[in-house]
């Protein structure tokens, strides 16, 4: 289980600031804390805006077969958009992002660990719901569970013929990253402020409820 | 002193660098330091480096300072979560300790402790970052320091010659934006390669100084080519080494080659520093035969 919380408006407004969106929008995991009236609202003035192409609001996108089906249908709306916004757990906008490979994927949430299961065996994807997703930073590939430091401002000096340090089978995350940031045209985003980690946003967001 | 001072004077800058022992006996340590280290800038003093434990960075410092050298820094971010972090940066400031090298640090698995729980609460920029806020009198939580805040120099590491160097070149800028106001470079062996590296740091406007590790042996330049990032030896110079094995085993042959990429790059950057892994005897000769002496 986890939670899934809206990232603040300011966050979302300047990510996709002139930019046409589709959007989808993931119901799977029961999400208990999930703010659905400031997401729908949101859409909706997003809508009004003449921003968004379209539209999917669907479960468990984390299913990279099921995603896949839905997403041919919309193919026309994607195509017109610049951007898709996703609204789900780390898994899905991973997920997205990798059957999107030319297309930013942003993501609109942060996930915090509940006990229990995330989506559906996710085979490829991996989120540690860190609380503060940083998919919109580094090309909808998971800083914290690609790299084996769990790295958020780059690649360390360990990786050797594109491995990782630690262990030698494994492809270095900051690889990845880089050359998808480069395949959208997005290496900018590497110029982001320092990014320094925040242990205490779960407890804060259990002291919350 | 603080070592950006040299920099800023326009001196070629030579730094060294020594591991503590696994004990808690530095008589040799410093005795060598003393002897063949005295006459260059600074002296770097590795944090359980290759994440093989070992006498602490911060006491050694400290030691090699009251023996009137000038210390520097490392810390990385293996071992020690934010707190202990700028616990220790307060303490290199209460002692005098004005040079800092802030690194990521290797993994635990790489070292003899592979059980130890890898730390990463921050990392390389983030720990830049933290330095630069302490200096603003704030900790990182946001709390106010009590009188006047610590300043250091802040120093870096990056990797010229990784087979990666677009995606090293991006976290050097990263760190430039943190603060980081001097590099020191992964040992290089391939001229060609630190000097087309050169000419896109240099957009950066920060010093660097090409890092030098004495070719030791066949055996050390297979091994490094093999298991160490960023380092590839050429073939030919593992030739040159082969060639004469008294020659080779004297350090007489690994020094040249050491003076002879030394003289190559010296007109793309501002300075060296010199991971003589053993070898402190042999940086006198080495300076000698660059033409830094
Ligand atoms: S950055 Fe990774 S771990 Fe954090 S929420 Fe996003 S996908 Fe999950
Ligand atoms: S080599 Fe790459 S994946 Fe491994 S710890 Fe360093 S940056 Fe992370």
């Amino acid at each position: 289980m986890l939670i899934t919380q809206l990232k603040d408006k300011e966050t979302i407004v300047s990510l996709t600031e002139g930019k046409k969106v589709f959007i989808i929008n993931c119901h799977g995991c029961k999400e208990v804390h999930f703010p659905e009236k400031e997401a729908k609202e949101l859409q909706d003035e997003m809508t009004a805006d003449g921003k968004v192409t379209g539209i999917l609001t669907t479960d468990y996108i984390c299913n990279p077969d099921n995603l896949k089906l839905r997403l041919e249908k919309h193919a026309e709306e994607i195509k017109a958009a610049d951007a898709v916004l996703v609204l789900s757990c780390g898994v899905g906008v991973q997920t997205v992002a990798g059957y999107l490979e030319d297309k930013p994927v942003y993501a609109a949430c942060d996930t915090y660990p509940l006990p229990g299961f995330q989506g559906v065996t996710p085979l490829e994807y991996d989120c540690d719901q860190c609380g503060e997703c940083y998919l919109n930073l580094t090309g909808g590939i998971c800083p914290i569970t690609a790299c084996s430091k769990s790295l958020v401002n780059g690649q360390c000096g360990g990786s050797k013929n594109g491995k990782c340090e630690v262990d030698s089978e494994m492809e270095c995350g900051w690889e990845r990253i880089y050359r998808r940031l480069a395949q959208l045209g997005r290496l900018d985003v590497l110029k982001c402020p320092t990014q320094v980690r925040n242990y205490a946003t779960d407890e804060e967001v259990s002291k919350a409820e | 002193m603080k070592i950006t001072e040299a920099f800023e004077r326009g001196e070629f800058v030579v730094t060294a660098e020594v591991g503590p022992p696994k004990g808690c006996h530095i008589e040799n340590m410093l005795e060598e330091a003393k002897t063949y280290l005295s006459d260059i800038t600074a002296v770097n003093v590795t944090d359980n480096q290759s994440s093989v434990m070992r006498l602490g960075s911060l006491a050694v410092c400290k030691a090699l300072k009251d023996e009137g050298l000038t210390p520097i820094f490392q810390m990385t971010c293996r071992d020690r979560n934010r707190i202990a972090l700028e616990s220790d940066l307060l303490s290199a400031a209460m002692f005098g300790i004005e040079n800092l090298l802030l690194l990521t640090g290797d993994h635990t698995k790489l070292g003899d402790h592979p059980q130890a729980k890898p730390v990463f609460d921050l990392d390389s920029v983030s720990l830049i970052h933290t330095v630069k806020q302490l200096e603003s009198g704030v900790d990182l939580g946001g709390n106010e320091l009590v009188g006047e805040p610590p300043k250091f120099a802040k120093g870096a590491v990056v990797s010229p010659c990784s087979d990666s160097v677009d995606v090293q070149l991006a976290k050097m800028e990263r760190k430039v934006a943190a603060g980081a106001e001097y590099f020191q470079t992964q040992a290089v062996y391939e001229p060609e390669k630190f000097i087309q590296f050169m000419e896109k740091a240099k957009q950066f406007g920060k010093p660097v100084q090409l890092g030098i590790v004495i070719p030791k042996s066949v055996g050390m330049c297979r091994y490094m080519n093999a298991n160490v990032a960023g380092i590839h030896i050429p073939e030919e110079m593992i030739d040159e080494l082969k060639a004469d094995k008294e020659k080779t085993k004297a350090g007489i042959t690994g020094v040249e080659i050491a003076a002879r990429i030394i003289r190559e790059c010296k007109p793309y950057c501002q300075g060296v520093h010199i991971m003589a892994m053993g070898w402190e005897s042999k940086v006198p000769s080495l300076l000698e035969q660059a033409g830094l002496r």
